[in-house]
């Protein structure tokens, strides 16, 4: 079956005062309709990057884009600004991280999601207003009638956030991309926010791409994993693979500086060096310098050469040493049960 | 809402107390001897001292500020002991000059003042903000240079400048435009509204290309702000169209620190034009504050102060007002 999106080796670079900033080094990514993708990475990995690069945000910037973005057979880099517009928001819907700075101060919480629903639908203020009010509903505002007339200042952080996702699902967009939607709230309140995700995402059977840097989230709410580095997918599998075989030297240290609940818990494995120079990239594999394995790699292949991502059992990975068969894969290192 | 202007309007008059004793008190205590410059030029030390006490500029400090203040209350009694006469309320006095009442002065000098301001005020928040929008959005381009480089020369154009090139240009060597003349002084006159326009434009000009160069420069840069802000974004990911995502969510958000120049500037200007009066003759309250001024004139410098200052005041409160309705994050209270 063709995937509803497909990214391939898509690449974003900014222009700076410095040079060039490499956001994205040759990303790949793929999502079928109805399915949920975790894009996890630490800051700077691209994750960001990717999910706006998908909206068309950086069209009419000075940033330069190479690959391929197809939805739904479209290649949406194609596409000018004006043609753009009916994937947004109509076929494509998107949350943000912080839901006070993403909302427009000076209208309503009800006016913004109704304006949402008018631009892809013909109808009338009235019941453009109406959509608003039973939105707000759906994604669990109390007393909707009267909140529709709220400004976003007045709504909690919790509130704001699940009014942000009614305005991206006003639409019933095919596909949901939600950028950390969680990162500026309450743990509490995440819980909730990820729950209504869920529920909303069985209701209209949308397909998900979740920004997180959250294993914990992942594992709670993705069936696949896409893990970035250095604006690369290095590893990307099913949650259960990811979890009980890390491939990826980087993410299988993202997993020993998890807390578990089990075992060492004093002590995190922190990955030693620190995220990568996006000005000034290595010819080899962009996680080397920080990798434990790139010793034991023979010809200093992962110094001098980008590894490739080679998919087996869907299982994909970019890494020398896996390709080589060269990591002990069955043991954790350092992960403490 | 009530209480708020009750407040405001009530600072608003002891602010305005305040800036009536520092300019009575400023001129009271100034070399200058308004009576020896009001009893003409040939004058014996005798005439000197009647013209003091028909001004009553013989009594003692306090007693002349309670004087000037009872005619803001109420109508007073003006002139020498033995030959006073009935000032009506509102009472600024009389000019010492002219013997004119100051109240009819202002009257008739407001007019103008205004003409030239709205006109103005018009014309460079148009150039300015459209200019200065245009600039933003197409930041880093040539557009963008161009508009930036030209507002740094107007910005750096004083107005005896323009306004004598403008003159020189346009009255002297084309002849497009008639000399100005004091005979128009609103659109509703006789004369009617094109001949008004055409009196005042080159003015307006003056004083619009200085103002522009700065509305062009706060412009861009808010605009600049506001449209890398995350709502901007959303915007754009909802779908709408570049006109909605510029100017309903845009410019919505990015025009709150230009009313609030807009709102200063217009405040100011109304107390006087006085380079732009002075260069292009128009007769407004610039012109008149520095010919009482220059003569020594009490009552009519006291009231042009006293007006420019309470426009300057008045149109604080309404920005504090416009602002309550532009951003309902604002409470007035």
């Amino acid at each position: 079956m063709e995937p509803m999106l497909s990214v391939k080796n898509l690449t974003v670079k900014f222009p700076t005062d410095d040079g060039m900033v490499a956001a994205l080094n040759g990303m790949d990514l793929t999502l079928n309709r109805g399915e949920t993708v975790g894009l996890v990475g630490e800051s700077g990995s691209g994750k960001s990057v990717t999910s706006q690069a998908i909206m068309g945000l950086f069209k009419e910037s000075r940033a330069v884009i190479d690959g391929e973005i197809t939805f739904e057979g479209t290649d949406l880099l194609a596409l000018s600004e004006d043609a753009m517009r009916p994937y947004r928001g109509k076929k494509i819907g998107m949350i943000f991280q912080d839901p006070l700075s993403a909302m427009h101060p000076f209208y309503t919480v009800g006016a913004q999601i109704a304006e949402a629903y008018q631009v892809h639908n013909k109808v009338s203020k009235k019941a453009a207003r109406q959509v608003a009010i039973d939105m707000l509903g759906r994604v669990g505002i109390p007393d909707p009638k009267r909140r529709v007339d709220n400004y976003p200042h007045e709504f909690s952080g919790g509130m704001r956030q699940r009014a942000m996702i009614a305005m991206a699902l006003v639409c019933e967009p095919e596909l949901l991309i939600a950028d950390e939607p969680t990162t500026a709230l309450d743990v509490t309140v995440q819980a909730q926010i990820l729950d209504l995700i869920s529920d909303l995402q069985a209701e209209t059977n949308s397909a998900v791409i979740f920004v997180t840097h959250d294993l914990g989230v992942v594992a709670q709410l993705c069936k696949r994993v896409v893990v970035m580095y250095g604006g690369q997918c290095v590893e990307q599998a099913s949650v259960r693979q990811i979890f009980q075989r890390p491939s990826h030297p980087y993410t299988r240290g993202l997993m020993a500086s998890m807390p578990h609940l089990a075992g060492d818990t004093d002590r995190l494995t922190p990955i030693p060096g620190s995220p990568p120079a996006l000005l000034a990239l290595p010819k080899g594999c962009i996680f080397a310098d920080r990798c434990e394995f790139a010793k034991i790699v023979p010809d200093g292949r992962c110094l001098n050469m980008r590894p490739e991502l080679i998919v087996e059992d869907d299982h994909a990975v970019r890494c020398h040493g896996h390709e080589l068969k060269l990591i002990d894969e069955t043991s954790l290192i350092g992960a403490g049960s | 809402m009530v209480s708020f202007l009750f407040r405001r309007f009530g600072a608003m008059l002891l602010l305005l107390l305040v800036v009536s004793f520092i300019t009575f008190t400023l001129f009271h205590f100034g070399p200058a001897d308004p009576a020896s410059a009001a009893c003409g030029q040939e004058c014996t030390p005798d005439r000197v001292e009647q013209a003091r006490v028909a001004l009553g500029l013989d009594k003692p400090f306090f007693v002349q500020y309670f004087a000037f203040l009872s005619g803001l209350v109420g109508p007073r009694m003006l002139g020498a002991p033995g030959a006073e006469q009935m000032c009506a309320w509102p009472c600024l006095g009389k000019s010492f000059q002219t013997n004119e009442n100051v109240t009819d002065m202002i009257a008739n000098a407001l007019p103008y003042t205004l003409s030239l301001a709205i006109g103005a005020v018009l014309m460079w928040t148009i150039v300015g903000v459209g200019f200065g929008l245009l600039a933003a959005m197409r930041k880093g381009k040539l557009t963008d240079r161009f508009i930036v480089g030209a507002s740094s020369i107007g910005v750096s154009l004083p107005i005896p400048v323009t306004g004598l090139v403008l003159l020189l240009v346009f009255v002297g060597t084309l002849g497009w435009f008639p000399f100005t003349t004091n005979q128009i002084v609103s659109p509703f006159g006789e004369a009617g509204f094109g001949a008004w326009v055409t009196n005042y434009f080159l003015a307006w000009v003056a004083l619009a290309v200085l103002f522009s160069a700065q509305y062009v420069r706060i412009t861009r840069n808010n605009m600049i702000e506001t449209f890398s802000e995350d709502f901007m974004r959303t915007a754009r990911a909802k779908g709408l169209s570049r006109r909605k995502i510029v100017f309903k969510h845009g410019v919505r958000a990015g025009i709150t620190p230009i009313i609030t120049m807009l709102g200063l500037d217009l405040g100011a200007l109304l107390g006087g034009a006085v380079l732009t009066e002075q260069i292009f003759s128009v007769p407004g309250l610039g012109f008149t504050a520095v010919k009482a001024a220059t003569s020594g004139d009490l009552p009519v410098t006291m009231a042009i102060t006293m007006l420019a200052a309470f426009f300057i005041i008045f149109f604080n409160v309404l920005v504090d007002i416009a602002y309550a309705f532009i951003d309902p994050r604002v409470k007035v209270n």
